[in-house]
């Protein structure tokens, strides 16, 4: 199988179906791994696929150029979804030279040990000429791996961006304009905010370095190909990078007994009507892929926690070790929860948030037991007070990096 | 003052700049960094930096 995005450019990749979980992100609609084919006078392989996918690989390419011809293998990143069938590609092409960054080099070596493969190491503002076309390569570190690398091809401009601009997309069409769009945004936007959302700084900078490059399209690693919609994207990426808030709150909770889920109902009632859009995630329930897409462009964070042998409770412990990685900024938020005893349980989701540079509005709100009237009311005051300062800051638009 | 490279990662630390977003002022030199300081894009420690020639 392939899909042609210019005469002699040809996407040689797989469609995983069925692939729900990819190392702990919720996969919900499957996953594609890209590779393609670009033909000058020589040809040139952008990037493989994972490894069990390997055979297909090898007879896409075989059916589309021959795999008898492939003069050059690209690896743009050594993560093992795109270079899993790596060996297998060398190993069936027999006259392909494996072109490289020194990183990427160093790291397919950890994962696939010394090999004897003919290398050829490039770098930024280096290129390759195919006879007719060229590749023309840019680092781009920490986007998401120190090896990270993007692929251009001035003559049909076309962008190979690997993971940058990827969805975890599985579907019949390779184009953004073959699917509803508003799913292939979603699935973008899941993608930026649990593989890179922490590299805010370093995707600023990468989006500067191709900002000079004329795109007619954009191939990612992941998903489908960028060419209706490319400002779009763009667009998007730059509010991202800089974790723009928008007009929203989020109620991220845990309960026991009902107690916090009371409580997170209050805030949300409280929170209504105040010109900021609300949403109530319950963490069993949700999943932290789902939590920290929200995350990404939410200005306010309500994170709630009942009090389980005198610590939060797990399941919230493990949304906020996951939120602390990806680092996601310009947040306000405010801690509650129930307890019977000692309120350790508010107390530490407050010291989380704290830590990931959340700023903090107010000490946590507490419910000893069940929340009663007077808690009710303040829990609903604090929801309305969330919701004003989400439109505040909405409208101020604190952006990071600055 | 002298900048360092991160070998991971390759962001540079200009002394001339700090690094605000964790608090570091501009004209903090890079051995007055604190011990516990990390890399601000990929979040290795001080001695994975080296000093950059001039």
């Amino acid at each position: 199988m392939h899909a042609t995005l210019a005469e002699g450019v040809n996407w040689v990749g797989i469609i995983d179906w069925t692939v729900r979980d990819f190392h702990g992100y919720e996969t919900r609609r499957g996953s594609t791994y890209n590779s393609y084919l670009v033909q000058g006078e020589k040809t040139a392989l952008i990037d493989a696929v994972k490894a069990p996918f390997a055979d297909t690989l090898l007879g896409n390419i075989d059916e589309t150029v021959g795999l008898g011809s492939v003069d050059y293998v690209v690896a743009n990143h050594a993560e093992p979804d795109h270079s899993g069938s790596l060996a297998a590609v060398m190993a069936a092409c027999p006259k392909a030279t494996l072109v490289t960054n020194e990183k990427c080099a160093e790291i397919l070596e950890g994962y696939y040990g010394a090999r004897e493969w003919p290398t050829h190491i490039v770098t930024t503002g280096d290129s390759l000429d195919l006879g007719g076309r060229t590749l023309s390569f840019v680092q781009v570190p920490m986007v998401h791996w120190p090896d990270s690398m993007v692929t251009y091809c001035p003559e049909e401009h076309i962008l190979f961006s690997n993971d940058a601009f990827g969805q975890h997309l599985a579907s019949s069409g390779r184009f953004d304009d073959e699917l509803d769009l508003s799913v292939v945004m979603d699935e973008a936007k899941t993608y930026y905010a649990n593989i890179v959302m922490l590299y805010g700084r370093p995707i600023a900078r990468a989006l500067e370095a191709v900002g000079g490059l004329q795109i007619a399209m954009i191939a990612p690693a992941h998903g489908v190909i960028w060419r209706e919609h490319v400002a779009e994207i763009l667009d998007a990426y730059n509010d991202w990078v800089r974790c723009r808030p928008r007009a929203r709150l989020l109620v991220i909770y845990e309960s026991m007994w009902g107690s916090t889920d009371a409580m997170a109902h209050e805030i949300l009632a409280g929170a209504l009507g105040h010109g900021a859009e609300i949403e109530l995630l319950e963490v069993g329930s949700t999943g932290r892929t789902r939590i920290a897409t929200e995350v990404l462009d939410a200005a306010v964070l309500a994170v709630g926690s009942p009090t389980l042998n005198m610590t939060l409770m797990p399941e919230v412990a493990g949304v906020l070790t996951y939120l602390k990685g990806l680092a996601p900024r310009n947040k306000a938020g405010l801690a509650f929860g129930s307890y019977g005893w000692a309120p350790s349980g508010p107390k530490e989701v407050h010291a989380a948030l704290e830590g990931m540079g959340v700023e903090m509005l107010g000490e946590p709100l507490t419910a000893r037991w069940r929340p009663d009237d007077e808690v009710r009311a303040r829990c609903r005051e604090a929801g309305r007070m969330m919701a004003e300062r989400a439109v505040r800051a909405a409208a101020e638009g604190h952006l990071y990096p600055v | 003052m002298k900048k360092y490279e991160c070998t991971v990662c390759a962001y540079v630390y200009d002394p001339d700049v700090g690094d605000p977003d964790n608090a570091i002022a501009p004209g903090t030199a890079f051995e007055e960094l604190p011990d516990d300081w990390t890399c601000p894009d990929c979040g290795v420690g001080k001695d994975m930096f080296e000093p950059l020639d001039d």
